[in-house]
């Protein structure tokens, strides 16, 4: 054994025995007593899980396993040349093919997961425009998705409106809702503007919770209609009949439209001439206004314009649940957008999506360790920043980026 | 020479409640090269980012080519051909060169125009078009200057202003880009305002020069004349 693999052994050690002493208080305090065999248990298998993987990579680094990973690593240079040679087209065509047939193949659970993973990807895009682009720390994101989800609630229940006409009036006002947040908040910078959007966002929250004769509070708003479509039948003649489209594979489609709309309007932005002031205002405000952009103009159309697809995906979420409350509009709900945004990438729509899919797919993954779920959930997520810290797949724009060139 | 491009009268300024500026009045004329020098915290730096509306003017005002331009957005100048390289650089660090120096051109529609305009500032400075899908970032302090300026041209100024633009760079890189300055002085007519500490190098380079101290300007002259000043050359130029 050489002094760099005792070292790496010897804080294994360290590592686990602080992880026994943070395990043993969350497992071994009981109503009835203490108990030592469960976080023993749990604790020898993630102590063997470490061990292994730290033997694998001590073997790989002193070339034992050499006879396997060249041939591994030849084959996935390969691999990548190949996907590299495949045009951009045939694999949005597989995508595309794959989200297509994806209900057909998974039952209702599945459905319902991937209908989360969409409604995310609206949010963690439209975020996305604000953060990642504006370079502008909003805590409180959550609140347009709720004026969204409310618009609709609203205008279904007390007036019947459908939900293709509410659609664009519930990205209005999620729209107007962003301006109001941005136009007094538009002169702070970083640490005060995240503190002003958290509490904007939680304004929204108790607003809603309060204001019983508009929202009905805490009770939340019942009956919502399902999204409807006109069916032409022929059973007597041609008319036309309103079928609500409330199983799960039907939603389904319906935000994966959304979803695709959301995709398509925040690249056209990136790419355009309005992305572009946006990154330079990120990059350095002052600068940016010394080359002629009107950064107040232009900060209150990335609120505007982030609001709008938290609203969109807002109003989809009360006509899939038929039920809104002011509890599906929690801070924590910022949070897990924002930390889509940042897992995944900051300003990249590919990142964004796999950002989505891992923070509401991985905890699914995880539902077999019931109660470690969310323990499991973190420890993914710090490895991640430890070893992705640009996120999953980081923003590229044409050229390269500063470590490539490096 | 021609009427004054440029034009400040009795201009104060003020951070909060901090007067960095107590009363500038100055003069560039078009096609000159003016400087200002002065010791840190003089204002020379508070006076251009002044001219440009990003610290609003308390009193007094700015002329640009005829009209009053104090209480202006600062987006609406450089549409106007009055653009600033501002102190530090300042350039986009996660941009790539070009992006940067499309940045310069935000405001202009001309596709073709800003084309050409990019090649001309790729042979001003050919650096930066071996670069130029680089990121602003991971260019050397020098390259980032030319990009600074680079970047300001592509807004095809009549007047540059230029704040520091040797700050922090080896004398050999502070002489090509004072060559570069020159040369667009002389072959495409930017009237320039620059600010410098180097005082020997800025009175060189320029025309007159305006002495500042603690937000007032002390003395103007050409820089022949300053530069044989012996106050001038005891506390400015080291002697």
């Amino acid at each position: 054994m050489t002094r760099g693999s005792r070292k790496i052994w010897l804080y294994y050690g360290l590592g686990m025995a602080w992880f026994l002493a943070l395990l043993w208080p969350l497992l071994g305090i009981r109503e009835d007593g203490l108990a030592f065999a469960q976080t023993f248990e749990v604790w020898l298998k993630v102590a063997m899980g470490v061990a292994a993987c730290l033997g694998l990579w001590q073997a790989n680094q002193n070339g034992y396993l050499d006879f396997a990973a060249k041939p591994l690593g030849r084959a996935k240079s390969a691999a990548s040349r190949a996907a590299g040679r495949v045009p951009v087209g045939i694999w949005l065509a597989l995508l595309g093919a794959f989200a297509l047939s994806y209900p057909l193949w998974n039952g209702r659970y599945g459905q319902d997961v991937a209908i989360s993973v969409l409604v995310y990807i609206c949010l963690g895009l439209g975020l996305n425009i604000v953060v990642g682009l504006c370079g502008l720390l909003d805590l409180g994101y959550i609140a347009f998705y709720g004026v969204g989800a409310y618009t609709y609630a609203l205008l279904s229940v007390n007036f019947g409106i459908s939900f293709w006409l509410c659609l664009p009036v519930a990205a209005l006002l999620a729209a107007a809702a962003g301006c109001i947040i941005g136009y007094p908040t538009l002169r702070m910078r970083g640490d005060y503007l995240a503190i002003v959007t958290l509490g904007f966002g939680e304004i929204v929250r108790i607003i809603l919770n309060n204001w019983m004769d508009l929202t009905n509070g805490p009770n939340g708003i019942l009956g919502i209609k399902a999204p409807a479509v006109w069916v032409p039948s022929f059973a007597a003649g041609l008319s036309f009949e309103t079928f609500y489209l409330k199983s799960l594979d039907t939603l389904y489609y319906v935000i994966l439209g959304i979803t695709v709309l959301t995709i398509v309007a925040v690249h056209r932005l990136n790419f355009s001439r309005v992305g572009r002031a946006w990154e330079a205002i990120r990059e350095d405000e002052t600068a940016a206004e010394l080359m002629g952009v009107n950064t107040f103009l232009l900060k209150l159309l990335a609120y505007a314009m982030g609001a709008v697809f938290g609203g969109l995906a807002g109003a989809f979420f009360a006509a899939r649940m038929r039920f809104v409350s002011p509890e599906s509009f929690t801070f924590i709900e910022s949070a897990m957008v924002l930390a889509m945004v940042v897992l995944g990438g900051m300003g990249s729509i590919p990142g964004v999506v796999l950002g989505a899919l891992a923070l509401v797919a991985l905890p699914e993954v995880f539902r077999e360790f019931e109660l470690y779920r969310m323990l499991a959930f973190g420890g993914a997520m710090t490895l991640m920043m430890l070893f992705r810290p640009k996120g999953l797949w980081p923003a590229k724009r044409f050229g390269q980026r500063s470590e490539e060139s490096e | 020479m021609a009427a004054p491009i440029l034009e400040l009268a009795g201009v104060h300024s003020a951070y909060g409640r901090i007067e960095a500026l107590k009363g500038i009045s100055l003069s560039v004329k078009q096609g000159e090269i003016v400087t200002i020098i002065g010791a840190n915290g003089a204002g020379k730096s508070t006076t251009l980012m002044t001219i440009c509306g990003i610290v609003p003017a308390t009193a007094g005002e700015v002329r640009y080519d005829g009209a009053i331009i104090s209480g202006l957005n600062p987006d609406l100048l450089p549409p106007r051909g009055l653009c600033q390289v501002p102190e530090g650089r300042r350039i986009f660090p996660r941009l790539t060169v070009e992006e940067n120096l499309n940045m310069g051109a935000f405001f202009r529609k001309d596709q073709d125009q800003i084309a050409r305009d990019m090649e001309y500032a790729f042979t001003l400075f050919p650096v930066l078009r071996e670069r130029r899908r680089q990121h602003g970032g991971t260019l050397s302090g020098g390259e980032q200057q030319m990009l600074a300026i680079a970047r300001a041209l592509m807004s095809k100024p009549r007047l540059l202003l230029l704040d520091e633009p040797s700050l922090g760079l080896a004398p050999l890189i502070v002489k090509r880009i004072f060559e570069i300055v020159h040369k667009i002085n002389q072959q495409d007519g930017v009237t320039i305002l620059l600010v410098e500490q180097n005082a020997n190098l800025a009175l060189q380079l320029a025309t007159r020069g305006y002495v500042m101290e603690t937000g007032k300007i002390v003395l103007e002259d050409s820089s022949a004349n300053l530069l044989k000043n012996p106050e001038i050359r005891k506390a400015y130029l080291g002697e």
